[in-house]
């Protein structure tokens, strides 16, 4: 691409690429190699990565974005986030975004992101890392036991109402319409009544 | 080959900084935390890693409350004058489709280019000794892409294309607003740089600096000088530096008062 | 979201963000898309552009809408339904209002029975000693077959139309300068630009946000603009509507999956006194009250038995009334919205909580309550992105001076708290419905990080684990818990496309998948997981998925673009686009036409093939016709204006009377009501476009864009206070206090209200204890005081204290 570039710096106009190698010289008379620099520069990068069509996680606007991740799809790659922008073919924001949406990459790589469980025993003042299996099998305990004292399968006048008050369930609305779907089955299935999103918020 | 430029129309622009952070993440700029100055502009002004920025300016007059955001930017001029102060060879260069690039790998950091430029765009950084400003996504034009930021701007704000298909729709738009009652109405092109590659339509463009932008730019005497009747003094640059002390006046003496702070 | 359901038939957005760009005036009020929806902002300027459309913006601050509005009125928080009360008045009073379209889709015919009435701040059936409305007078006068009578004149003076006109006349355009603290000139000014959408021709559209629904009048106040839209004609309309811009992603469709008093698809959670189906569905199924009304509820059986068969497979039968007795039960009037739920875990009453998602330590009213309720929890499960103050709400102690008032102590926290890394948008597949209603696919572009998983395999394997534990000791009523169906490939980890396609619906026996919810049935032979999705994905495949650019009708409806619903319809309501005849208002944008045999252009809100006066525009309402009198909430039939639960001033209508009567309002030991004499300024808090909720804190470019904190101030104000830009303030009200640098600026006047000056202090909401960049959580200072009908807090216009530090 560079060979198309024309410096109007110099007296008279010459290939860039081959300026390089010229001036480098130069340059590094002054105690400077900027050659690998130019090197890594200014390649489209994006070009060969994988393109997966999402939808932006935060407001109700509902943009469609582009998500490049490394690699061709090839079997030995790890895909690794490289860049998210608008999706032109949403009419809705027709590769547009705000500035939240516009670095949406910021957020699926951010160095904050929760990668093990966390426990916090009663009185701690930290966390501690647990296994997956560990916390869900505590987790199952916890829940049954609330369950077993707390579940009402008569009201007081003998009425059927299989009903558990004393556990609650929020959130929901950054998560799809299937989670949803699966944790009012979850919650169903248990008996919870109280059950809140961010719709009243 | 054809001349792409940039249009803002400030009359469309609604502050969101999508441009401000699309510049940064198509260019992998790292982000640094801003500091507090009363207002809802993200710095104060420009940096090495932050070449595009969302000036917010709030005024009163005849009792109307404003609140103007305008981007700026390299305005890649037609004649640029941070090319004109440039002694390091290919630092900067213009491109074909009319982008002034600088080529980082060529600079030698000595900030001759903040000096001629108009409009105090070009920043030095402290960690690479390098000046850094917007490329227009060079490496997106090259493959017939629209730069980063034209492509998040969600009003249609920010527009991209053919600069003369782009200077008329600026002014076909500035005559609809004169129609509206904006009898100010018009382009920021400005001739004291030759014309540039990024205008703006202004709802009073007989205030520029009420967007934050300098009324009359034009390259400075002394970086005309340089670079015309006393060019040999350039390779004087190489051997010496004898004109360190010339620069330093070049750079803090004579410049203009033309920095609008946004508030 | 109560409110539209109850004026119009559904709970959602009216028509949608590509529609907005056919508006001729765009009113924005109780909502900043500028900032807080910028890309669907980009339809209000294509209005403007395309159309020449008006922008019309209220708002007690200057935002970045108002940067761009033609007509700019600030307005006293708290006191909307006194402003658009005034625009009835003025619709009312000038004759600018759609006439035709009044008498034709709305109640305004109706006739109220007697005895019903209103004076001194009170609606008929108050009773002083319960603080309650007895609502028999709030009813239609019924003829003998039970269909309410009508007036077509309008002029019967029990009509709802005439008693309309009564209720509004005491909102003057004085009366409205007085109560919100704008100029008459510039509520006429408004007024004027409003009504121009009252022409055949002309469309208008209302677009809102949190700053209408956080009120302790918040139904009220959406009704009345709801009423506004009906008189000019714009409900139904392409460029018209009621327009919620809804905050987070799929806030909608998880609304639509059903909240505390909800199964998914609006049907009703039973209550302890519908012991049966039958009772369920009698309860459950309207009459319709009119001749001509289509009455859609009348198919709640085919809806109910169908998510029965979804829930519950092959054990629901027709003896067992589909397994209807393993549903959880409700008492007749419990109520577990956010302010009960709470209140129940900071009075000890619960012992878990489970939260996929939500950081309730940051968005709930009264940070102090929040933290002093999960304090009593046994146990606490959060799956997040990121360690949130919710799920470290323990660690609030170290922070306290910095943060709370009342911060618990750590080490006394009993609560056992498991934080669970969970996948982030991008790792997942499934849909999100936007305010358009618009279900769009997305596909999972990587895994998650490190050990985090998918939410899916999270909520699969505990669900797995506590049904292991039951199989294997028993415990307390394991029926219901192993009765639910949850047959997927990879029980541990389902997919979601296969739980679409079971959202979806399909015959029992074949399993092929329905193509609407018209094939429902109510004998089982359907099993649909949600009747408002049902079409979402058919034996054609994922409709939710599709990219089809065609817009036939020209207007942005984009048909063949992701699917909505229901039954892909973009723009609700849409037969009211058309007069008596089926002919569109306005030539020009036409969505629905009707061509002698059927309608033509949006799937349309009818029977296909039925006549144009065949049935009421409104088919989701007994009435088939939208409601402009609503006997369904709380407070009363006609929205009226009431202050805020702390106000600077009484109410200017009624003294006696200031507050909603039937506001919720707590009493724990955390809950105080602060006054004027030591609170004297408003506030409000509001997001702002750099930050996203509190999500965006963790994030560098946010975090960049909006490092700090600030507290916004009217410049007037604090020159009194000799607060300048960057000096350190406190803010401070009955609940807490927080602290932060002064913005200073002429966004913000002051304001006169009844002869006092009054002035609001303004609150961005987005920082926290844990981010990469920190700050004051702002519900240290809001009030657990809620809308009855909504359940949402008041977090707009409560009053504070401003010192200078």
């Amino acid at each position: 691409m560079w060979n198309e570039i024309h410096l109007t710096n110099m007296d008279s106009e010459i290939s860039r690429r081959s300026f390089i190698g010229s001036s480098a010289a130069l340059i590094t008379s002054f105690g400077f190699d900027l050659r690998p620099a130019a090197a890594a520069s200014r390649e489209l990068k994006i070009s060969r990565t994988t393109q997966t069509q999402s939808v932006c996680p935060y407001c109700a606007v509902g943009c469609s974005v582009i998500i490049h991740t490394l690699g061709d799809k090839a079997k030995n790659v790890k895909p690794a986030v490289v860049y998210i922008e608008g999706d032109t073919a949403s009419p809705i924001n027709r590769g547009t975004l705000c500035p939240k949406g516009a670095s949406l990459k910021e957020f699926v790589a951010c160095d904050r992101r929760l990668t093990q469980p966390l426990y916090r025993a009663p009185g701690a003042t930290e966390w501690k890392p647990m296994k997956w299996e560990e916390a869900l099998t505590r987790m199952a305990r916890l829940i049954k036991d609330s369950r077993d004292r707390g579940f009402q399968a008569k009201d007081e006048q003998g009425r059927t109402v299989n009903r558990l008050t004393n556990v609650g369930m929020i959130g929901g609305c950054t998560d799809t319409n299937e989670v949803n779907y699966l944790l009012g089955k979850f919650r169903f299935g248990l008996g919870i009544v109280p059950y809140e999103n961010q719709a009243r918020l | 080959m054809m001349h792409v430029a940039k249009l803002i129309d400030t009359t469309l622009c609604i502050g969101c900084k999508a441009c401000e952070v699309a510049c940064q993440q198509w260019n992998d700029q790292e982000y640094t935390l801003g500091t507090f100055d009363g207002s809802y502009q993200t710095m104060p002004d420009l940096a090495p890693n932050f070449w595009n920025l969302i000036k917010f300016n709030e005024y009163e007059r005849d009792g109307k409350l404003s609140w103007l955001m305008a981007k700026y930017q390299c305005m890649h001029c037609v004649a640029p004058g941070c090319l004109k102060a440039c002694p390091a060879p290919g630092a900067i260069v213009t491109l074909a489709n009319g982008t002034v690039d600088f080529a980082q790998e060529n600079c030698i950091g000595c900030g001759y280019c903040i000096t001629g430029c108009p409009f105090d765009v070009p920043r030095l950084s402290n960690t690479t000794k390098k000046v850094y400003k917007c490329s227009l996504c060079s490496d997106r034009t090259a493959v017939g892409l629209e730069p980063a930021c034209i492509k998040t701007c969600p009003t249609n704000c920010l527009t991209f294309g053919e600069r003369d298909a782009l200077l008329h729709g600026a002014e076909a738009r500035a005559q609809e607003l004169r129609a509206d009652g904006h009898a100010e109405a018009g382009v920021y092109n400005p001739a004291g740089v030759g014309g540039t590659h990024v205008f703006y339509v202004l709802a009073n463009a007989a205030r520029p600096e009420d967007y934050g932008l300098p009324k009359d730019p034009s390259v400075p005497w002394t970086v005309r000088l340089w670079k015309g009747p006393v060019k040999w003094l350039g390779t004087m640059v190489l051997v010496g530096g004898i004109l360190g002390t010339f620069f330093h006046y070049v750079r803090y003496g004579p410049k203009e008062a033309h920095d609008v702070e946004g508030d | 979201m109560a409110s539209l359901a109850a004026t119009f038939g559904r709970g959602a957005m009216t028509n949608g963000w590509t529609d907005v760009a056919n508006a001729d005036v765009v009113l924005i009020m109780g909502g900043n898309p500028a900032e807080n929806h910028p890309v669907g902002f980009r339809f209000v300027l294509e209005a403007r552009r395309k159309r020449k459309a008006k922008v019309v913006v209220v708002d007690p601050r200057f935002n970045r809408t108002a940067a761009v509005a033609d007509v700019y009125v600030p307005i006293r928080a708290g006191t909307d339904i006194a402003f658009l009360g005034g625009l009835i008045h003025y619709a009312l009073s000038t004759g600018k209002y759609q006439a035709e379209y009044v008498r034709q889709h709305t109640t305004a015919p109706f006739l109220v029975k007697e005895g019903f009435g209103f004076a001194d701040g009170h609606f008929s059936g108050w009773d002083e000693a319960t603080k309650k409305y007895d609502k028999s007078s709030w009813e239609y006068e019924l003829d003998a077959q039970g269909f309410a009578k009508v007036d077509p004149t309008l002029e019967h003076p029990r009509s709802v139309f005439q008693w309309m006109k009564r209720h509004y006349a005491r909102y003057t355009a004085e009366q409205v300068s007085s109560i919100c603290g704008c100029s008459k000139e510039d509520f006429l000014k408004a007024a004027e630009l409003i009504t121009v959408a009252a022409a055949k021709d002309k469309s208008g559209t209302v677009l809102y946000a949190l700053g209408w629904t956080q009120h302790s009048h918040s139904v009220q106040l959406i009704h009345t603009a709801a009423m506004v839209q009906l008189l000019m004609g714009n409900i139904g309309m392409p460029g018209g509507g009621v327009n919620a811009q809804r905050g987070h992603a799929n806030i909608q469709g998880s609304t639509d999956m059903g909240a505390w008093n909800m199964l998914p698809g609006y049907l009703k959670l039973p209550r302890a006194n519908w012991s049966s189906l039958d009772e369920y569905l009698k309860a459950n199924t309207p009459k319709p009250l009119r001749p001509d009304s289509l009455n859609y509820w009348s198919n709640t059986n085919k809806f109910m038995v169908s998510l029965l068969k979804a829930y519950y497979g092959d054990k629901a039968t027709k003896e067992n009334g589909f397994g209807y007795d393993w549903l959880p039960k409700a008492g007749e009037t419990d109520n577990y919205g956010w302010g009960y739920l709470f209140d129940n875990m900071y009075a000890g009453k619960m012992e878990g909580l489970i939260s996929f998602g939500m950081n309730p330590v940051a968005n709930g009213p009264n940070t102090s309550k929040m933290l002093g309720g999960l304090g009593k929890l046994k146990w606490m499960i959060v799956a997040e992105n990121f360690e949130t103050e919710t799920a470290a709400f323990w660690k609030a102690k170290e922070l306290a001076q910095q943060y709370y008032a009342n911060s618990p102590d750590a080490a006394r926290i009993q609560t056992e708290v498991f934080l669970l890394p969970a996948a982030c948008f991008a790792e997942k597949d499934g849909a999100f419905v936007n305010s358009s209603r618009w279900l769009q696919w997305k596909d999972a572009a990587l895994d998650p990080p490190g050990d985090a998983l998918r939410d899916q395999e999270i909520i699969g394997r505990l669900f797995a684990k506590v049904r292991e534990l039951y199989a294997k000791e028993g415990g307390a009523a394991p029926e219901p818990l192993q009765s639910m169906s949850w047959s997927y490939a990879t029980p541990s980890a389902p997919s979601l496309v296969e739980v679409a396609r079971e959202v979806n619906g399909r015959e029992a026996a074949s399993g092929k998948q329905l193509s609407g919810f018209g094939e429902l049935k109510d004998d089982g032979s359907t099993a649909c997981g949600n009747w408002l999705y049902s079409g979402s994905f058919t034996e054609a495949g994922n409709m939710m998925a599709r990219r089809g650019q065609e817009d036939p009708t020209a207007l942005g409806l984009y048909p063949n673009y992701s699917w909505s619903w229901p039954a892909n319809r973009r723009i609700l309501y849409n037969r009211a686009a058309a007069d008596a005849g089926g002919q569109p208002w306005d030539a020009t944008r036409a969505s629905l036409r009707w061509t002698g045999t059927r309608w033509t252009g949006d799937t349309p809100d009818y029977k296909a093939d039925a006549a144009p006066d065949a049935n009421g525009s409104f088919i989701m309402l007994p009435e088939g016709v939208a409601k402009l009198f609503t006997p369904d909430f709380a407070e009363g039939p006609f929205p009226e204006h009431y202050e805020p639960a702390e106000s600077p001033v009484e109410n200017a209508l009624h003294p006696q009377v200031s507050f909603n009567p039937s506001a919720k309002v707590f009493h724990s030991d955390l809950d105080k009501i602060g006054s004027v004499k030591d609170y004297p300024y408003v506030a409000i808090t509001y997001r702002l476009t750099e930050h996203f909720h509190y999500w965006t804190k963790h994030i560098a470019s946010s975090s960049q864009l909006q490092t700090h904190f600030f507290v916004e101030l009217p410049d007037e104000l604090a020159r009194q206070k000799d607060i300048k830009s960057g000096d350190r303030v406190r803010v401070s009200s009955a609940r807490g206090k927080v602290e932060g640098q002064a913005l200073v600026t002429k966004r913000m006047r002051g304001m006169d209200v009844n002869g006092k000056r009054i002035y609001h202090v303004g609150l961005p909401i987005h920082w926290g204890f844990l981010g990469k960049v920190s700050g004051p959580l702002i519900n240290n200072l809001t009030a657990s005081v809620f809308d009855p009908n909504s359940g949402t807090p008041e977090y707009k216009g409560f009053l504070v204290n401003l010192e200078k530090l």
